[in-house]
């Protein structure tokens, strides 16, 4: 029945003289997830508001799943065109309309037109009070409410009658590509993913970073991260997965360093390494999935130690949140199954029994001197033998 | 160089099988139940897929049965009885140390009512006839034992039990898990007292998806899977052509050089043992002690724990230089839980997690096997450098 879908979008209403940038973006992000559906689109701006016209045949249902996904869209309205062919008719068409989509018609209505096209033979009003009339003569049992009705219903007079009720939730936000570019830490577990997709939705495109490190964690552990950056990818658009070789640095840092430290200073070299694939990719932050306290890498302390080897902002959207918020939001966006495959990640191979949850600083600066020998020349390496997977 | 040593999780097909069933799936493509040439034309090809497994078996053709695979063979044999002849009694007798398509299935028939005694077993992953002798009683419908275990090699006294059970109780049934065994010794269901027999057509060179239940012509049994009547009944859906013809042909090979094939791979066997004990720290799971050579098991499966490397490890670091092995076996290498059989020989708790198998098949090669102990001499002690401190 429904041949066209109006995006309403809250955010970018007022972002002034900047409004088309973001306009833009999202159109160019609903063309894109689009493109998974099936049926053709075509996607125009007019008047304040995007529009989703379906040519020929289309999948209602995997169409607004999609929708749903593109950041930046508060609300989707399905709408029925119709031509002009008179009052009357119009009237037909809207009680028809009703019966369609209200199988239950005990609510109240309000009908509320629009006149884009000045020469329509009635006024706003007038439409309002007359459709009104033939919808209480149609269906008895409905009432009007012009306060708090249960359906409101748009009558827009335009080229051609746009007809909608009804509007679907979007996930809110800002396009992606609005907010520049970030570089996520993805490590395969339950956080990252959740933290990329938070900071998506603020209009951020992701490129994400893995270390890998064979032959302690198998080829399966790498699928499960470029299946995870897929599931960002849903939302942010294609993901760039920079993947990493970590084992020679993770190594040396096992026989050089105390091992109760290991995992902090194996953290500090990954958020190096990152930061380094992230400016020279334009990324204007880091993004992590730490929450204090979660894990002795993530106390305060812990923090103070990883994060001050950036100069870039290091965002870590989930860091006030507990696990079972983190687990919601990673249900909610489907990537909970993924993440949970029992696949061995590199933070865990060689973690100490009892590692240190407060590191000090200057021993830890101290004790990384140990490294000087070789560190920088494995981590060139590293540098020069990442691969790179685009996941979307 | 490539060296594939899970011949025990799957194998790699014969070309020849692999011809004939493109032959089948693009020409002789028909369904069997169908009247015109084109049925009958397939038909043949079951007839004879029949013939032959009848002939290896030393069985009748009306005997064999064709399922999707190994797991298939066991559900059928274990419930399809268990159904068939719950009026005799409601107990079953199987080992600790089965495959989880019998041990799940006997799980699942628990709680659907029936008692299952489960055979402990000896360090070598061998049941004891004492034990299976004081665990019938009357009300015993089936035993089930495997003949090959699929993560240690050792062979089960089959005859023994067989005979066994057919003195104690001629109406008790005997079911053998053969996916591991069959092609690798000579199996007589006839001679040995077995009525069922499960085999596999991936684990010796044929496709996958297809298996076989050997089901003996007094055995009373239900169908587990309806529909329209196929196989006399007892297992409906269109028959699997291609693939039961592909089964065929793989087995018709495998036993044209079997006793050559067969002295090879314990020569294999013996050869890849001696290498892998001038490792230290070094355990070969399932081997009698008074013969360390490897009799009493079978020819393609070495299981190895290697003290102070992680399996998972070790497979990765071998995959590195394109040696392929399992941690375990590969139906258990997925889960976090150590192997049931593992535990049951009673390898230590330290070494369940460092334990790899090695399967061979008649593509191995001497080459190959020096290969991999090279790549095991250069690995092995890198590898324990770096462990998880305590």
């Amino acid at each position: 029945m429904f041949t066209a879908f109006l995006i309403k979008y809250a955010e970018i209403g007022i972002k002034g003289k900047n409004r088309y940038l973001f306009e833009d973006a999202l159109v160019h992000q609903i063309k894109f997830a689009l493109k998974k559906c099936e049926g053709k689109f075509l996607i125009h701006k007019s008047q304040g508001r995007i529009h989703v016209d379906a040519q020929g045949d289309f999948d209602y249902d995997e169409t607004i799943e999609h929708l749903q996904k593109v950041f930046g869209i508060s609300g989707i309205s399905p709408v029925v065109y119709v031509e002009d062919e008179g009052f009357e008719k119009l009237c037909d068409r809207v009680v028809s309309y009703i019966a369609d989509v209200y199988p239950d018609r005990n609510k109240t209505f309000k009908v509320h037109s629009r006149r884009a096209r000045k020469d329509y033979a009635k006024e706003s009003m007038e439409i309002n009070a007359d459709m009104g009339e033939a919808i209480l003569n149609a269906y008895p049992e409905m009432s009007v409410d012009v306060h708090n009705p249960d359906i409101m219903l748009n009558i827009e007079i335009r080229e051609k009658i746009y007809i909608y009720s009804e509007t679907i939730p979007g996930p809110g936000g800002m396009p992606v590509g609005t907010g520049g570019k970030a570089m996520l830490l993805l490590s395969g577990g339950i956080d990252s993913p959740v933290a990329g997709y938070m900071i998506a939705k603020r209009g951020v495109k992701i490129d994400a970073v893995y270390f890998h490190a064979p032959p302690y964690t198998s080829e399966r552990a790498k699928q499960k991260v470029v299946d995870l950056a897929k599931v960002v990818s849903a939302y942010a658009g294609p993901v760039w997965l920079h993947v990493i070789n970590f084992t020679d640095i993770q190594l040396y840092i096992y026989e050089k360093c105390p091992h109760e430290e290991l995992t902090i200073i194996m953290r500090r070299y990954m958020m190096r390494i990152a930061e380094h694939i992230a400016k020279e990719t334009h990324c204007l932050g880091l993004i992590t999935g730490e929450s204090i306290g979660q894990v002795a890498s993530q106390t305060m302390h812990s923090l103070i130690a990883t994060n001050e080897v950036c100069e870039l902002p290091v965002y870590r959207p989930l860091i006030g949140f507990d696990k079972n918020e983190i687990v919601d939001i990673s249900q909610k966006i489907d990537a909970f199954e993924t993440s949970i495959q029992p696949y061995e990640d590199c933070c865990t191979i060689f973690v100490a029994k009892h590692p240190v949850t407060k590191p000090n600083v200057n021993i830890i600066r101290r004790h990384e001197r140990n490294l000087e020998e070789r560190i920088e020349e494995l981590v060139q390496t590293a540098l020069d033998t990442k691969e790179l997977i685009v996941a979307e | 160089m490539e060296v594939y040593l899970d011949n025990s999780a799957t194998t790699r097909a014969f070309p020849e099988v692999a011809e004939l069933m493109t032959k089948i799936m693009c020409e002789d493509y028909g369904n069997p139940s169908s009247l015109h040439m084109k049925g009958v034309q397939a038909e043949q090809y079951l007839r004879y897929a029949k013939e032959t497994f009848a002939r290896l078996l030393k069985v009748s053709e009306k005997e064999i049965f064709f399922t999707s695979g190994g797991t298939e063979s066991d559900n059928m044999a274990l419930i399809g009885c268990a159904r068939a002849n719950d009026r005799r009694g409601n107990h079953l007798i199987t080992t600790q140390v089965e495959h989880p398509a019998v041990l799940n299935t006997m799980r699942y028939l628990e709680s659907i009512g029936y008692r299952v005694t489960y055979l402990p077993v000896n360090s070598q992953g061998c049941i004891s006839t004492g034990d299976l002798q004081r665990a019938m009683t009357p009300g015993t419908i089936l035993v089930s034992v495997m003949h090959t275990n699929n993560e240690i090699g050792t062979l089960q006294p089959i005859a023994e039990a067989g005979a066994l059970i057919k003195r104690m109780n001629p109406n008790t049934l005997f079911h053998v898990d053969a996916v591991q065994g069959f092609g690798k010794a000579k199996i007589f269901p006839k001679k040995m007292g077995i009525d069922l027999l499960s085999a596999s057509g991936h684990k010796i060179h044929g496709p996958k998806g297809v298996g076989l239940l050997y089901i003996g012509d007094k055995v009373k049994i239900h169908p587990i899977i309806h529909g329209g009547g196929q196989q006399m009944n007892l297992r409906s859906g269109t028959d699997n052509v291609s693939g039961i013809a592909g089964f065929a042909k793989a087995a018709e090979l495998l036993y044209e050089h079997y006793e050559d094939d067969v002295k090879r791979l314990y020569q294999c066997k013996r050869y890849f043992m001696e290498g892998v004990r001038r490792l230290e720290g070094v355990k070969i799971n399932g081997l009698l002690p008074e013969a360390p050579d490897g009799a009493g098991t079978a020819p393609h499966i070495v299981s190895v724990s290697i003290r102070g490397v992680r399996s998972e490890v070790l497979l990765h670091a071998l995959e590195e230089d394109g040696i392929y092995v399992s941690a375990g076996s590969a139906c258990a290498a997925r889960k976090p839980q150590p192997s049931v059989t593992l535990k049951a020989i009673g390898v230590e708790r330290e070494l369940l997690d460092s334990t790899i198998r090695f399967s061979f098949s008649v593509y191995t090669t001497m080459e190959e096997i020096d290969y991999t102990l090279q790549a095991m001499y250069d690995k092995i002690p890198m590898l324990r450098k770096y462990t998880r401190r305590r």
